[in-house]
């Protein structure tokens, strides 16, 4: 990673946010659509773990989801506190590293703990 | 256009001093035709003769006359009166995200060196032995690269941007839209190395597509459609690893 030239890595994220841009818009959509779906009926744990328990396909499409977010949204955290209030990359990246972590951490576990309870 | 002003004077305040100076107001007398520049000419000429402010061609040519007029960044010789005198008032000040070095006159190294850091000269393979290049003029590179050759660097643009004045080492829009002319330049054999120069958080990336550079341009150029370029670009050639 020393040898990777700052601008390329710069670019690079640059690039994998917007990325993470164009699935989360897909994402995004399927989500609400799924929420406004699935509260016509009403809404219950019950019901909601009888849908995803197992459920292979709700199960990837979280996995990615969470993905698209713990690698989007922490680049643009990044930027915002740089912007805004003046903090050099020494500092920014170490905050967006963490960011990544816990959404990635809490993402996967509410995912999983949907899927797999 | 309509001729907003009714009185015959002129309320103009003048930023007086350095960067921590302060507004001074002068009255002018109205004339037909009067452009801003003729403003701060009158001004230094009849009331105030140490008054510092830059400017050469009077026809927007040179670039040089350009100051922030009742908060925005324009050419003082191409702006009639007319157009921005809010009855009857002007406010002139420097240019903004530029140091100040006197009155209306700003310190334009950075702003230039900028166009040196983002790789802005021409770098040709051949010499005048060799034949001319055969350019398509209708070719999309060239078509992309005429967009954006007009720039005669008077820093509008860059004085209008606000990333330049959130980020400091920001190449900003002038730099970048020289860089994205070059970059659609046939004959230049320096690409790899201009797109490593503009790419990343001081350069291409950084832009957030505000516009404003766009929309205050003079000439009408559109240095955010040449830095979107220079950021699919670059990145592209950064996931190649070729940057």
């Amino acid at each position: 990673m020393a040898t990777v030239p700052w601008g390329r890595w710069q670019a690079r994220l640059w690039y994998w946010q917007r990325i993470s841009a164009m699935v989360l818009a897909v994402c995004v959509v399927v989500h609400l659509a799924t929420i406004v779906h699935a509260v016509r009926g009403g809404l219950g744990a019950g019901e909601i773990l009888a849908r995803t328990q197992g459920n292979w396909a709700f199960g990837l499409f979280y996995l990615v989801f969470v993905l698209a977010v713990a690698v989007h949204a922490p680049i643009g955290l990044a930027r915002i506190v740089e912007e805004w209030l003046g903090w050099p990359t020494r500092a920014s990246a170490p905050l967006a590293a963490v960011f990544a972590a816990l959404l990635l951490g809490l993402g996967l576990r509410a995912a999983w703990a949907v899927f797999a309870a | 256009m309509t001729d907003v002003l009714k009185s015959d004077a002129l309320e103009v305040s003048v930023w007086r001093g350095g960067a921590h100076g302060r507004f001074v107001t002068y009255p002018v007398p109205r004339q037909d035709s009067q452009t801003v520049l003729d403003v701060v000419t009158y001004i230094q000429r009849r009331l105030e003769p140490s008054l510092s402010y830059r400017f050469s061609c009077r026809v927007g040519m040179c670039g040089s006359c350009a100051m922030t007029v009742n908060g925005i960044a324009r050419w003082t010789c191409r702006t009639h009166v007319s157009k921005v005198a809010e009855d009857g008032r002007l406010e002139i000040a420097p240019l903004s995200n530029l140091p100040v070095i006197k009155d209306l006159a700003t310190d334009m190294r950075e702003f230039f060196d900028k166009w040196a850091r983002a790789k802005g000269q021409f770098h040709g393979t051949r010499t005048r032995h060799d034949d001319f290049e055969k350019v398509e003029p209708a070719s999309p590179a060239r078509v992309a690269a005429n967009a954006g050759i007009e720039c005669i660097g008077c820093g509008v643009c860059y004085a209008s941007c606000d990333v330049v004045s959130w980020r400091p080492d920001y190449l900003g829009p002038a730099a970048l839209n020289r860089a994205w002319t070059l970059a659609n330049d046939v004959r230049d054999d320096a690409q790899r190395d201009r797109l490593a120069a503009v790419a990343g958080d001081a350069g291409c990336h950084a832009c957030h597509t505000h516009g404003s550079c766009s929309e205050r341009c003079p000439k009408q150029i559109e240095p955010t459609a040449g830095i979107a370029g220079l950021k699919l670009r670059s990145a592209r050639a950064a996931m190649r690893g070729e940057i």
